[in-house]
């Protein structure tokens, strides 16, 4: 099986590179029903991400509707693709030259927290650090070789690997201990990781829209059901009352 | 009106007498106990499969350039269309659930024995053809499990001698998973396999109320004409298809009693099956699998692929052995070993109550070997992975090799006269 898979590994050129969380993840809180945190995160998306990574499953008056934004002002404000209120929310840049520019298209997101889950997403967007090694100079510690650049550096600033000498065993080592921003940017750590959380929260919003609706609907269900099992309980012993 | 209708029917088609005949006049062992609810929820699952498969289809584009995106327009601005699609992927997990739950009352209870071993072939050719129902299903999503697990399953049948590499590329009608294939997997998962699926289910049943049902104690409910005192027989009336040749006892009308048992069985089933569609429809990525979110994509392998859990026991058994071809051999023999079980059983006693120590212990060594097989197949095949996958593949196949050999003359309890209690 092993040989099989390596076979068809090898048979086809991959381009993408493994991705596996290396690090611990910090826990997302997310609520869907802060309505005014998936507004923060749809305009911290459509300011900073949008320009490369399409939603395009998605709807922008849906997305108006469900996050109680008016229409009018969501696509005044929110709306930087397409001119409809119906309108699928795509990006113009052409997967080809995006693959040029950055080894790989930027993926579309609408899904990402199906595919990775609320606290990948959280803890990647925190993970950014300094690494001139990189074409774009940033690296990141949940996605290592990343092909993004740190976009929301002018609000976290650049953060950089921080180290400590501990004694272990008798002997100083350099430990690892996290990553700590120079301070540049406009928000402050503990405002940064609410606007990312915020963000999460609307791309968890994004990957399943439904969610709340199907929450409430299984709560209706499921006492649908409580009527319906106690009647055919009771039916039950009706019926077989005759063969005692 | 109603009565003159009725006969105006009857006059025409056998109406009365089929629902006398299948229902209200069939004679069914009045010791069911809860596994028998299981082959009822098996046909309720199928009904909701047909019902919201024909619903999805109204929306989803078979192609690989619209699949995907027709899924999750479907999830997005169709009407219900999640709850269409959620039905009916947690739908295709319930029904491996319900049927492996049905074939295990078989085997406990001996209902493949003579006379039911026809009714336990068709039974098996059922459980082959929803394997193969759920394998092109997968595919239709167009997401990247849905890619390559089929890239990987097809590429099974490369591993047959000299006719494999011609054969795969048949199946795929390419040299790797595309449109084509994608067209004609869904070509046979709407039409092709459920027609066979419900022709074979119609078999299952005709064959079953042919034979008649069995039960927990396996024992007859079908006595030789004359030989019980009227005193003594049901007061029911059953239908003179089975008393003219029989005297029939400890038995009861499949409708009513039955059908109304069975709807409280059906709304338990119900409460654990909404609870993953309305709060766990990927069922912790056992369901729908995280990859499968992504479209498919040829150039990007995932770094772990692994089919849905319902096919992971036999994924196992495959990946346990170091040959591929021994692989698929040993894969397949799983499956053929279970179709062929009542001939391997050679014992008399039909239902484990009355049977050895030794066949309950084997029983249970079945039971933990498939379950173990089915987690480590959903796991990476690290080498302590895949020593365990060997021996639980050696004690699947023990099971059989095991049976064959004791239950010739097998040390089993007194079998009771009549069904207890």
């Amino acid at each position: 099986m092993k040989k099989l898979l390596i076979a068809l590994i090898t048979l086809i050129p991959s381009l993408a590179f493994a991705a596996g969380p290396t690090v611990p993840l910090d826990e997302a809180k997310v609520d869907l029903h802060d309505k005014a945190s998936l507004q923060r995160g749809a305009q911290l998306y459509m300011n900073y991400c949008l320009g490369c990574h399409s939603l395009e499953y998605a709807r922008y008056n849906r997305m108006f509707n469900d996050l109680e934004i008016p229409e009018e002002l969501g696509q005044k404000h929110l709306q930087f693709t397409g001119n409809k209120a119906g309108d699928l929310i795509t990006i113009n840049m052409s997967p080809d030259a995006a693959g040029n520019w950055f080894g790989n298209p930027p993926p579309d997101l609408t899904n990402v927290a199906r595919v990775r889950g609320e606290d990948w997403i959280y803890t990647y967007l925190r993970s950014f650090y300094k690494d001139d090694s990189r074409p774009f100079g940033v690296n990141n510690t949940v996605f290592p070789n990343v092909g993004m650049p740190h976009v929301l550096e002018e609000l976290q600033g650049l953060p950089e690997k921080t180290y400590e000498e501990r004694r272990i065993d008798g002997e100083m080592k350099e430990v690892y201990v996290g990553i700590k921003t120079d301070g540049s940017g406009r928000l402050t750590e503990s405002e940064y990781d609410q606007a990312m959380l915020d963000l999460t929260a609307f791309l968890v919003y994004m990957g399943e829209p439904m969610l709340l609706e199907q929450r409430r609907t299984g709560w209706f269900v499921f006492g649908f059901l409580l009527v319906f099992t106690i009647l055919a309980w009771l039916l039950k012993k009706e019926f077989w009352r005759d063969l005692k | 009106m109603a009565n003159k209708f009725v006969q105006w029917m009857d006059e025409r088609i056998p109406m009365t007498k089929t629902w006398n005949i299948h229902l209200a006049q069939y004679p069914a062992p009045k010791n069911f106990n809860m596994w028998y609810i299981f082959g009822v929820l098996a046909m309720l699952v199928l009904v909701n499969q047909i019902l919201t498969g024909i619903w999805l289809t109204m929306n989803y584009v078979p192609s690989a350039e619209g699949a995907f995106a027709s899924v999750e327009y479907i999830m997005r601005d169709v009407e219900y269309g999640w709850l269409l699609r959620y039905m009916h992927s947690t739908g295709a997990s319930a029904f491996f659930v319900v049927v492996y739950l049905h074939m295990f009352r078989g085997m406990m209870y001996g209902s493949y024995q003579k006379p039911r071993e026809l009714l336990w072939l068709f039974g098996m050719f059922i459980f082959l053809v929803l394997m193969a129902e759920a394998f092109m299903g997968y595919l239709l999503p167009w997401g990247q499990m849905s890619y390559w697990g089929a890239q990987v399953i097809i590429s099974l049948f490369g591993a047959i001698p000299v006719i494999g590499d011609d054969l795969t590329l048949w199946i795929r009608g390419d040299y790797v998973i595309s449109g084509a294939t994608l067209n004609r997997f869904f070509a046979l998962h709407v039409i092709a396999l459920p027609l066979v699926l419900v022709i074979l289910v119609f078999l299952h049943i005709i064959a079953l109320h042919e034979v008649g049902s069995n039960n927990p104690d396996g024992v007859a409910i079908k006595k030789p004409k004359g030989s019980v005192p009227d005193e003594e027989k049901p007061k029911f009336k059953f239908h003179e298809r089975f008393t003219k040749k029989y005297d029939i006892v400890d038995a009861i009308p499949f409708y009513p009693y039955y059908i109304v048992k069975d709807l409280i069985g059906i709304g338990i089933f119900l409460f654990f099956f909404c609870y993953v569609i309305f709060f766990n429809p990927e069922m912790g990525g056992f369901f729908l699998e995280p990859p499968n979110f992504e479209p498919a994509n040829p150039l990007k392998t995932p770094e772990h692929i692994a089919p849905v859990w319902y096919f992971t026991p036999f994924y196992a058994i495959l990946r346990a052995v170091p040959d591929k071809l021994l692989g698929v051999i040993l894969m397949f023999a799983a499956i053929v070993l279970l179709a062929l079980l009542p001939w391997i059983d050679r014992g008399k006693v039909r239902s484990v109550r009355y049977r050895s120590v030794l066949h309950k212990l084997n029983l249970v060594n079945f039971v933990i070997s498939f379950v173990v097989l089915g987690y480590l197949g959903t796991q990476p095949a690290t080498p302590v992975a895949t020593l365990f996958a060997q021996i639980f593949t050696f004690l699947y196949f023990a099971f059989f090799v095991f049976l064959f050999f004791y239950s010739r003359r097998e040390k089993t309890k007194p079998v009771p006269e009549r069904v207890t209690s």
